[in-house]
């Protein structure tokens, strides 16, 4: 279809989205109703996998959002024109994702229905209950920087409103990775470099989706992202993916090198099965080996259309990184006895139980994906969120000389 | 005041006191005789308790701590041992090198540092004065993220409805649990099921008393053989110790 017949039909179009983004949602709130009737009993999670594959979604929707502000931050705090255009709207896909991924973390809970205690019990040498202030904050933060962009008489305040979110992002996500760095007791966690790893997963995840979002609105309104845009763009995910791609080599080097580790790296890298597979092909190949391939190609990165898959296959490759970190991590046995082989009714020395995740882990999980996409989408059709540039200030600026 | 109303009011006030007599002096009697703590009275931190596991003495293919610790606290198995609650397991270990067997009870190790007790977001997890680690089931929300947390699997999850609750322990849908060294049963003076059991089947291959009263038979034994934490690495100082392994 051609932009003049979309044109035509584009508010239909609009509802239609709404429509099946609340869909979404709905099917994902009956979900959690069914989970929280039933139990756990109705879900693949277990006493050995205690995290499924609802915290794969909530935890890349945290992160994500976390990540999708650099736009702003690079903006505000690095001062670059390019970003400052796309603020606004790197500041709402935040609050949208950091929604989505609390929703389905919430809801996934045992006790759903006792939230309120965690406000009102604080256990201070907990990592996540410090989580529920970053994250209240981060929403008060971010919410203020875009009351800052977006309203005239409050643009003095946005540099330091910008500051603010940065800062309060990379400890956000430092709280993060540090649920799983605090971790003592399991093989797969347990480290000081989950911090900044996570900090550098964000950058890569949050730029692509961010990428992906921009696309759809840009192609929405018939409209052609800049070229020399496009290039910084691309190149800068390209860093990220790589950036990570790093952590992940120094975390499993640095593992192979202690003995104590090298069981573990067995199961992830070479005969964990399912982790194994989506460790290499998920990760490592369709997560980052392509999309790398695409980004640094002259000819195919420069075209929009590559540039979007390419962050899909980002995506698809942080939800399974995710999911072997997260379920792989769990699936290995804790090894209480060095040195003996242990045997028991309840999975020592063996890996677990096959983790089957249920239909509605899935539900509830894409239910977060779909409230992000519906306050977005709702919020961009109400407010000015699309990135404006404005050509003539930029090639003054020099802006977009790489 | 003639006689007869002195005398109704003698016979009003002494079968008034009979009557309070007969009401209190139950309870007193139970009391003393189970020289229990009264509810009102906080747990003593001058206590700590604790558990030796001599595992020479703990037979292979043996199951009667597990299956008391289900019966006392209310649950069974229903095949599902991922999501059947695992308060108490029985771990076999082969050493490698020299083929040499042991069998052991593995449950909650009471720990003075506990790292469920650290993570716990609303402090549901937490640690009694007399060193028993325990889940409020009031403010617990099922985040689970102590079970991620504890380096010895000993909490659950319950999974499902629970039916047929011993009123001791109450369980619900959406909490975490694990082992509370029958804290009901300590406050009553009376033995972990589990130790009764092992007591009960001859093998005498768990040990329960005060880790903090010198003369106490596990202090005593402690203090004369060696014996294991696990994962003593961690550092995490555990109430319940394993001698043999």
């Amino acid at each position: 279809m051609n932009y003049e017949n979309f044109r035509r039909v584009e508010e239909r179009a609009f509802y239609a989205l709404v429509g099946v983004l609340g869909l979404i949602v709905l099917l994902g709130a009956g979900a959690w109703h069914y989970m929280e009737e039933h139990g756990h009993i109705v879900t693949g999670m277990s006493n050995q996998i205690v995290w499924g594959v609802p915290h794969v979604f909530a935890i890349f929707l945290i992160v994500a959002a976390s990540g999708v502000l650099n736009i702003a931050s690079i903006g505000s705090v690095f001062g670059k024109t390019v970003y400052k255009a796309r603020a606004p709207l790197s500041g709402l896909l935040a609050l949208a994702m950091l929604g989505g991924g609390l929703a389905v973390l919430m809801l996934d809970l045992g006790r759903s229905d006792r939230l309120i205690i965690a406000a009102t019990h604080f256990n201070a040498t907990s990592i996540f209950a410090w989580n529920i202030i970053l994250y209240s904050g981060f929403f008060g933060i971010v919410a203020a920087y875009l009351w800052t962009m977006m309203d005239r008489r409050m643009k003095g305040y946005s540099r330091y409103a910008g500051f603010s979110a940065f800062i309060w992002r990379l400890i956000l996500t430092t709280g993060t990775g540090s649920i799983f760095g605090f971790l003592v007791a399991r093989q797969a966690y347990d480290s000081a470099l989950l911090a900044p790893m996570f900090i550098v997963m964000s950058f890569s995840y949050g730029l692509a989706v961010f990428l992906v979002a921009q696309s759809v609105m840009y192609r929405w309104n018939g409209l052609t992202l800049d070229a020399a845009i496009l290039r910084r763009m691309k190149n800068l995910l390209a860093v990220f993916v790589s950036a990570v791609l790093y952590f992940t080599l120094v975390y499993h080097l640095t593992n192979l090198y202690f003995a104590k580790q090298i069981d573990f790296e067995r199961f992830i890298l070479l005969d964990g099965g399912i982790y194994t597979t989506l460790f290499w092909l998920g990760q490592v190949v369709i997560g980052s080996l392509i999309p790398l391939a695409i980004l640094f190609h002259p000819q195919w990165g420069m075209r929009s259309g590559a540039v979007f898959s390419s962050a899909l296959m980002i995506i698809f490759g942080g939800f399974c990184q995710l999911y072997v970190f997260i379920i792989g991590g769990q699936a290995f046995p804790l090894n209480l006895f060095p040195g003996m082989e242990a045997t028991s009714s309840f999975f020592d020395g063996r890996m677990a139980h096959p983790y089957a995740p249920s239909l509605p882990e899935f539900l509830l999980g894409l239910g977060g994906i779909g409230i992000a996409a519906l306050i977005a989408v709702v919020a961009v059709r109400i407010l000015k969120f699309l990135p404006q540039d404005d050509f003539s200030h930029l090639a003054k600026a020099e802006d977009l000389t790489d | 005041m003639s006689n007869m109303d002195k005398n109704r009011r003698q016979f009003i006030g002494v079968g008034v006191a009979a009557a309070a007599g007969l009401a209190i002096a139950p309870g007193v009697t139970l009391l003393d005789l189970a020289h229990a703590r009264p509810a009102d009275q906080a747990a003593d931190s001058a206590k700590r308790w604790g558990m030796l596991v001599d595992t020479n003495k703990c037979a292979t293919g043996c199951n009667d701590c597990v299956s008391a610790c289900g019966k006392e606290n209310g649950f069974g198995s229903t095949g599902h041992p991922e999501t059947d609650p695992q308060w108490i397991r029985k771990i076999e270990l082969k050493e490698i090198k020299s083929g040499k067997t042991h069998s052991l009870p593995m449950m909650c190790q009471h720990c003075a540092k506990p790292p469920c007790v650290d993570v716990c977001p609303t402090g549901a997890s937490f640690k009694r004065a007399d060193g028993i680690v325990l889940v409020d089931r009031h403010i617990c929300i099922g985040c689970r993220y102590c079970m991620m947390a504890c380096p010895y699997k000993a909490r659950s999850f319950v999974h499902e409805e629970t039916h047929d609750q011993n009123p001791d322990v109450p369980r619900g849908k959406g909490c975490v649990e694990g082992c509370t060294m029958c804290v009901h049963r300590i406050d009553r003076d009376q033995l972990p099921a589990c130790v009764e059991a092992c007591k009960a089947a001859g093998h005498e291959a768990i040990l329960f008393g005060d880790l903090n009263d010198a003369n106490s038979e596990i202090s005593k034994r402690v203090a004369t053989y060696a014996s294991t934490q696990v994962r003593a690495d961690l550092n995490l100082n555990t109430g319940v110790r394993y001698q043999g392994i």
